[in-house]
């Protein structure tokens, strides 16, 4: 029978040689292996991915930085930059524009602030400006903006001067918070403004001018107030009468010598003082010429009738 | 005993580990081939208490990179020379981490050498409850009387295998159930501990955890006896490049394992030995052309053997199939026979099924089963390793039933001895772990 297969050639077979069956297998040296493995170790290759980057990057930016010509050059640049786009005119604020204030503190302010017209407003320092102007005796509020148009707007509250004060400088006007307004040369200079004297009188300024207040009915006579020890008023009148306040409830306490300045007279007797200090004993002070004449009264009386008839001026 | 079980616990926390890192690597390290998987575990699905989980319990992973290499310097199963097998199990991992892209640290080992040895041990106890409590596990399991397994011995696996309470046998899991006496029967085998020691060195030496170890002839029954095959009785044997293994199952419990030191380069060493080729060519001769039943077909099919010496006569030698089985066949057949006596030693026929499985490289060779069946019984069947996820083609023959075996392994581990706590009379730290338990017991 025929060879199912049909007839073979002896080495019809596909000659095997044995570097074919061998496949080439190399073992990785122990270096490779080791390197392969890290080389899948996530946080390493994570580190290759990102870090190794990055800190090229950084690397070669120090190196870079690190002459001071480039550094200059670059710094430079960026001056620059900064200053073309600074300088445009949008930026541009060409004057002060002044409101709220009189001239003579208007001129105050211009003084304060050295700002060289044109100049960018990125060079201005709104807080600082707004700062320094608040800063000024005569200035109570100030709001400071770039109004559109290149206008430096500086909006002024100025304080009002409501007393005078004799302190240790000088006459100075007060504002109803005893904050300094500025100074005065006289007293003539403001008579329509109450004065007040003594050491920590601008502190207590409001209280003053309540007092002030309080002492309408006595206007005419009043001369001043007093800050005694800076701790209470005297209130000051003409022929240098004076009404010592407590230092608490001093309105109550002046009212009440007003109410007996109108029932009795009290202040246009020949007084020296009328202490009130201590609210249950109020005390009269009596001139010289008072005394004197009330002793001679009661040396006559005596004489004339012996002690039935007491003096009228005491109380 | 505490201490020789150290090494197996570390092993088995390493494996923990590995598990939480959720990537872990499979050597089996061959005396023809060393192959290398990767396995992904993402997460177990729901365990399944009754018995087997979904897929046989190997849901659980993956197979993400697979690699095999010429296995270098190992001889019979064992390591022979250190650092032509560390080279060699470098070359795999290497392949097969490119292949899974991932890094892997931790190893899980298996070789079929080392002469294992098993031993059925044997112990009872009183319970000191009423039910069966893990620690009563424990202390059964100490106090199986160990045989005096000489010196450089190690144990490998020591897995008991059934549980008796009172007059109940063949129980799984006693534990909770009402009894008096707790008994058990344990399946330990042991190796050379040197072998160990080699495996263990060598895979330190690539940078790597190993996280268990286990033997193949185990690893390759695991793989491919199907369920029913281990319940009711099998041997698997796993005939392997240098030596072949045997593992007997029954009840899914390995209860005996030996190793016969012949494999397929026996047979090629006889090819080139007759026929005067090269160890490479033969090895060709023999997975082209190789079987064990001649028929008068193979007599007309001629064999070019050739050679590269110049001399042009015998550059073309020409050998016929006939030839080339009538000097292959003894090789398996004393091989086989060997199996035999092994089975026979182990008292194979006494199990109610007696099936046997062929598994492993050389049971490829054409017309096996007919030979096997004649030497070892009529129920002989091929055998070839469960599919497992992402396993390559390349990686379904049955040469690798034990590295896939050591997958479902990995995934699933038998509990051993070690796996259970440490009986507390046999604490070192007596007073102090008594004191814990104490305070864990009553609050």
């Amino acid at each position: 029978m025929q060879p199912l297969k049909g007839q073979r050639r002896p080495g019809a077979h596909r000659p095997a040689r044995p570097d074919e069956t061998l496949r080439s297998d190399p073992a990785p040296s122990r270096l490779r292996y080791r390197m392969h493995r890290l080389m899948l170790t996530p946080r390493f290759r994570f580190a290759l991915r990102v870090g190794l980057p990055l800190g090229l990057m950084l690397a070669v930016g120090a190196g870079y930085f690190a002459d001071q010509d480039r550094r200059d050059a670059v710094r430079l640049a960026i001056a620059d930059l900064r200053a073309s786009i600074e300088e445009r005119p949008e930026f541009m604020v060409e004057l002060m524009a002044i409101d709220g204030a009189r001239d003579q503190v208007a001129e105050d302010i211009r003084e304060i602030l050295p700002i060289d017209f044109p100049t960018s407003s990125f060079d201005l320092d709104l807080d600082l400006i707004r700062q320094e102007v608040t800063g000024l005796d005569a200035v109570e509020r100030a709001t400071v903006r770039i109004r559109p148009g290149g206008v430096l707007q500086i909006d002024v509250t100025e304080r009002v001067p409501a007393v005078v004060w004799r302190g240790p400088r000088g006459l100075e006007l007060l504002d109803q918070d005893g904050n300094r307004v500025g100074p005065v040369f006289a007293r003539s200079a403001r008579p329509d403004l109450p004065l007040i004297v003594g050491r920590g009188a601008d502190e207590a300024a409001s209280e003053g001018l309540v007092l002030v207040a309080a002492a309408e009915p006595l206007k005419d006579r009043l001369r001043g107030l007093v800050r005694m020890g800076e701790r209470r008023w005297d209130v000051v009148l003409d022929r240098d009468q004076r009404i010592m306040l407590p230092a608490k409830n001093p309105v109550q306490a002046l009212e009440r010598a007003i109410a007996l300045d109108q029932a009795q007279d009290l202040l246009a007797r020949d007084l020296a003082a009328v202490d009130l200090r201590n609210p249950r004993r109020p005390t009269l002070r009596m001139t010289q010429n008072a005394v004197q004449e009330l002793w001679r009264i009661k040396n006559v009386v005596e004489t004339a009738d012996g002690d039935e008839t007491e003096p009228e001026g005491e109380r | 005993m505490i201490e020789l079980y150290e090494s197996q616990r570390a092993m088995r926390n390493m494996r923990r580990a590995a598990m939480q890192r959720g990537v872990i690597a499979i050597l089996d390290v061959g005396s023809s081939k060393i192959a290398c998987l990767v396995l992904r575990f993402d997460g177990a699905g729901p365990r399944h208490d009754d018995g087997v989980g979904s897929l046989a319990g190997q849901s659980g992973f993956r197979v993400i990179g697979a690699a095999t290499t010429r296995s270098r310097g190992v001889a019979f199963g064992e390591i022979a020379a250190m650092q032509e097998t560390e080279r060699a199990i470098r070359t795999a991992l290497q392949a097969a981490q490119k292949m899974a892209q991932i890094r892997v640290d931790h190893v899980i080992a298996c070789f079929s050498g080392a002469q294992p040895r098993s031993y059925g041990l044997d112990g009872s106890v009183e319970l000191e409850g009423t039910h069966v409590t893990e620690q009563d596990v424990a202390r059964v399991l100490s106090a199986c009387d160990v045989p005096d397994f000489g010196e450089g011995r190690e144990v490998l696996h020591a897995q008991p295998v059934n549980f008796a309470l009172d007059h109940r046998s063949g129980l799984i899991d006693p534990r909770g159930q009402v009894g008096n006496q707790l008994a058990t029967d344990m399946h330990m085998l042991t190796v050379d501990a040197l072998a160990i020691q080699n495996l263990a060195h060598a895979v330190k030496r690539c940078d790597l955890e190993l996280a268990g170890v286990a033997s193949s002839a185990y690893a390759s029954g695991i793989s491919s006896l199907v369920e029913d095959e281990q319940e009711l009785g099998a041997a698997c044997i796993d005939l392997g490049g240098g030596s072949t293994g045997i593992s007997i199952f029954m009840k899914k419990h390995m209860i005996y394992a030996d190793t016969v030191r012949m494999g397929g380069d026996h047979v090629t060493a006889d090819i080139s030995m007759g026929l005067q080729v090269p160890k490479t060519m033969a090895e060709r001769i023999k997975t082209f052309y190789g079987g064990v039943v001649a028929t008068g077909m193979d007599d007309r099919e001629i064999i070019d053997i050739g050679g590269d010496t110049g001399d042009w006569e015998h550059d073309r030698r020409t050998v016929s199939r006939t030839e080339l089985i009538g000097i292959m066949r003894p090789r398996v057949e004393e091989i086989l026979e060997e199996v035999r006596a092994r089975l026979d030693a182990a008292g194979f026929e006494h199990l109610p099924s007696q099936q046997i499985v062929l598994t492993g490289g050389g049971s490829q060779i054409p017309g096996l089963d007919g030979l096997a069946t004649r030497i070892l019984g009529q129920q002989v069947r091929l055998g070839r390793p469960l599919r497992v996820h992402g396993l390559p083609q390349a990686a379904t023959g049955p040469g690798f039933a034990s590295a896939v075996g050591l997958c479902l392994f990995a995934a699933h581990p038998q509990d051993e001895w070690w796996d259970f706590e440490i009986p507390v009379e046999k604490y070192p730290a007596r007073s102090f772990r008594r004191a814990v338990k104490w305070f864990r017991d009553n609050w």
